[in-house]
């Protein structure tokens, strides 16, 4: 018996092409993820004739600027010049390089953080890189999952590899039931409130204990997606019979002989009894309550029952001046209870929070009810979609008078055309509320799917547990 | 890439921690062509008023820090989305260095992929910095990669550390690519037996289209 080691520490071993004397490591990559944003390194690769090693591990994603209406018209209906652009880039170079494109009129099409697990793309043990800061979402299923900027894109396409320093190893140990009315997003927002936004930089984070286990993959996704609003490089959860059950049968899962192969792999990623992390933070989840943010990053957040907070009772004059800035930028005076902020829209959707599981959610909740202000749901894949109709969700959305949109980032990241115009305020499902990021001067509330839609039915930031509706 | 190993120029400090991707280089200008640089766009929406004109409270805008090509910030400085137009930005305005506390992780890689110098120093002394580049009518600071060290506007030198991978690289202008194509006899044999080992992952793929789940 070697020394106990992680589920990282294994994943990591096995991938190292070369170590050089400085410590620097070589590291296979199975899978790359692109999306529109990539184009600069496929120019690169033109400018610098170079060879593209394996299409076959290549996949990309139209999803940060296709349109989520008026879909039938194709791309012929995007009318602004630029955003029709991006989307007849990834066309023709994922063309002109074969690689596999989840594209506008594809009905697996979506986001690729949503796709990559629903199409089995994402399995445990891999090492994926993605040319976007939530692919840590694929560590859900057991996956080292990284983002990475353009250069190492290309780096990747050249090599099939990228040079890594081994991060530190954090782990966060949740215990207990979540109580009623809260959920997965709950769970991650409570984490970062307790490391900060920079708590976990130069760190791979493994969730573990029985709340984690307990959760559904959806919602260990939502945890793992928003890994890097703590700063990690990436987060996972051992994968168990949930992950198996979740990616047997997927387009691209093993099947056969393959997949006892595949499970019999899988099942020795666990963390070995006794392995060290350098660092080791624990949460008890019947501590976690629904939670609300209130200021300009994920960091800022609060339990809806409480208030927004005083600048001059922090602890020091920089994060008083933060603090300050936040509120300055939110519109919001120390002191309001939470619960008494209007909302002016609603957005339901994103990588974080638009899978089934969350459009369920929020069908639980709005059944029979009206929305007070302008909300809309955007479903994280065409599979995400065709599912919630089959289920008849869309009809329960379309009662309470919310708008039931196609696939893709959509007012997350705000480059497709939905956005908030400036001084909106927005609940919002999705993972960033920094300045600017839904909209110049939109005003981001982060939070549950199902705090979004009690927000949409009351026009107010809401508690969902005062509406009789858990998660 | 443009090798770095020592710089002596205007500082600008920049006081706020957490400074984002989107703060440094807002979405919107994502799909913008690189051929006419990206210099305009660079903290473009707390730089500029909705009017397009400077917004005088903003540190960049005071004539002082008009040609930084330093810059001094707090910590989790590039935190956010992995958009590598963030360093371009900087880059394009003139930015070679930048020092901080902690960096966003994606946001110091790309640093260094772009040859400009990511350096961390503790957070007092990132302070002191930025407070004497305030008080100071000529912030210049020097930044010597070979010595590891950087100079602030009093003279003071403090050391920082950096790995030896990305300072070979930043010193020496190294395109990673070409490095990294160097070992690919490494790189074929680690594949040869990967493939055997996983022969799963690399069979042939579903045919596009309507596949449902």
């Amino acid at each position: 018996m070697g020394k106990p080691r992680t589920i990282f520490d294994k994943i990591w071993t096995r991938h190292v092409i070369t170590e050089r004397d400085d410590g620097d490591t070589l590291l296979y990559i199975d899978r790359l993820l692109t999306q529109e944003n990539s184009y600069h390194a496929f120019d690169k690769l033109r400018r610098e004739a170079r060879t593209l090693r394996n299409p076959d591990q290549v996949f990309s994603f139209a999803d940060h600027y296709v349109p989520t209406v008026a879909r039938d018209q194709g791309i012929e209906g995007i009318q602004n010049p630029e955003i029709r652009h991006m989307v007849e880039t990834i066309e023709a170079d994922t063309k002109q390089f074969g690689i596999t494109l989840f594209g506008l009129g594809d009905v697996r099409q979506g986001i690729l953080h949503i796709v990559g697990p629903e199409q089995g793309i994402t399995q445990p043990g891999l090492v994926i890189a993605g040319a976007d800061s939530h692919t840590s979402t694929h560590g859900a299923l057991g996956a080292f999952a990284f983002g990475v900027g353009v250069s190492d894109v290309t780096h990747v396409l050249a090599t099939q590899s990228l040079w890594r320093r081994r991060p530190r190893t954090m782990r966060v140990a949740i215990e207990g039931k979540l109580p009623f009315g809260v959920t997965a997003k709950d769970a991650i927002l409570a984490v970062i409130r307790k490391i900060g936004a920079d708590g976990a930089v130069g760190h791979v984070i493994e969730y573990a204990g029985s709340t984690i286990r307990a959760m559904s993959i959806e919602g260990r996704m939502t945890v793992c997606n928003m890994s890097i609003e703590a700063g990690a490089r990436a987060g996972l959860v051992a994968a168990d019979e949930a992950t198996f059950a979740y990616i047997k049968g997927r387009p691209y899962a093993p099947t056969g002989a393959d997949w006892e192969r595949a499970i019999a792999y899988w099942r020795t990623l666990t963390t070995d009894e006794g392995a060290a992390f350098d660092r080791d933070v624990h949460l008890d989840a019947c501590e976690i309550a629904p939670m609300v943010t209130w200021g300009t990053s994920p960091e800022d957040v609060v339990p809806v029952t409480g208030v927004v907070p005083t600048p001059n009772q922090a602890p020091d004059p920089e994060r008083r001046a933060r603090m300050d800035r936040a509120l300055a930028y939110m519109g919001l005076a120390p002191g309001t209870p939470l619960t008494q902020i209007p909302v002016d829209r609603v957005f339901i959707g994103s990588c974080t929070n638009g899978r089934i599981e969350d459009l369920r959610m929020v069908a639980r909740l709005v059944k029979g009810r009206k929305t007070a202000v302008p909300a809309m749901i955007v479903p994280g894949s065409g599979l995400v979609k065709q599912q919630a109709e089959a289920e008849g969700l869309d009809r329960i959305f379309a009662d309470a008078g919310f708008e039931w949109r196609d696939a893709g980032c959509s007012m997350c990241v705000a480059i497709n055309g939905d956005m908030l115009q400036p001084g909106e305020r927005c609940a919002s499902t999705s993972n960033r509320n920094f300045e600017g990021r839904q909209g110049r001067g939109g005003r981001t509330h982060l939070m549950s799917p199902s705090m979004a839609a009690a927000a949409a039915v009351t026009g107010h930031l809401t508690d969902v547990r005062q509406l009789g509706e858990g998660g | 890439m443009e090798p770095f190993t020592r710089l002596t120029a205007v500082a600008l400090p920049i006081d706020q921690a957490n400074i984002n991707t989107d703060q440094i280089f807002p979405a919107r200008f994502l799909k913008k062509p690189r051929a006419q640089g990206y210099a305009a766009y660079l903290f473009h929406d707390i730089r500029f008023n909705r009017d397009g004109t400077e917004d005088p409270a903003f540190v960049l805008n005071e004539p002082r820090y008009r040609k930084a090509r330093i810059l001094v910030a707090n910590s989790n400085f590039g935190c956010g989305s992995s958009r590598e137009g963030a360093v371009y930005t900087l880059q394009d305005f003139g930015f070679r260095a930048l020092i901080a506390p902690s960096f966003g992780d994606i946001f110091a890689a790309n640093c260094v992929k772009n040859g400009v110098v990511p350096v961390v120093l503790p957070q007092t002394v990132a302070a002191e910095l930025r407070h004497q580049l305030r008080m100071s009518d000529d912030p210049m600071v020097t930044v010597d990669l070979v010595q590891q060290e950087v100079a602030g506007p009093d003279g003071r030198r403090y050391e920082f550390a950096i790995e030896p991978f990305p300072k070979h690289c930043l010193l020496n202008g190294i395109d990673e690519i070409e490095f990294t194509l160097q070992h690919e006899a490494n790189i074929a044999a680690f594949e040869q037996g990967y493939r055997a080992d996983f022969e799963w992952l690399f069979r042939s793929r579903p045919e596009g289209g309507s596949t449902d789940s």
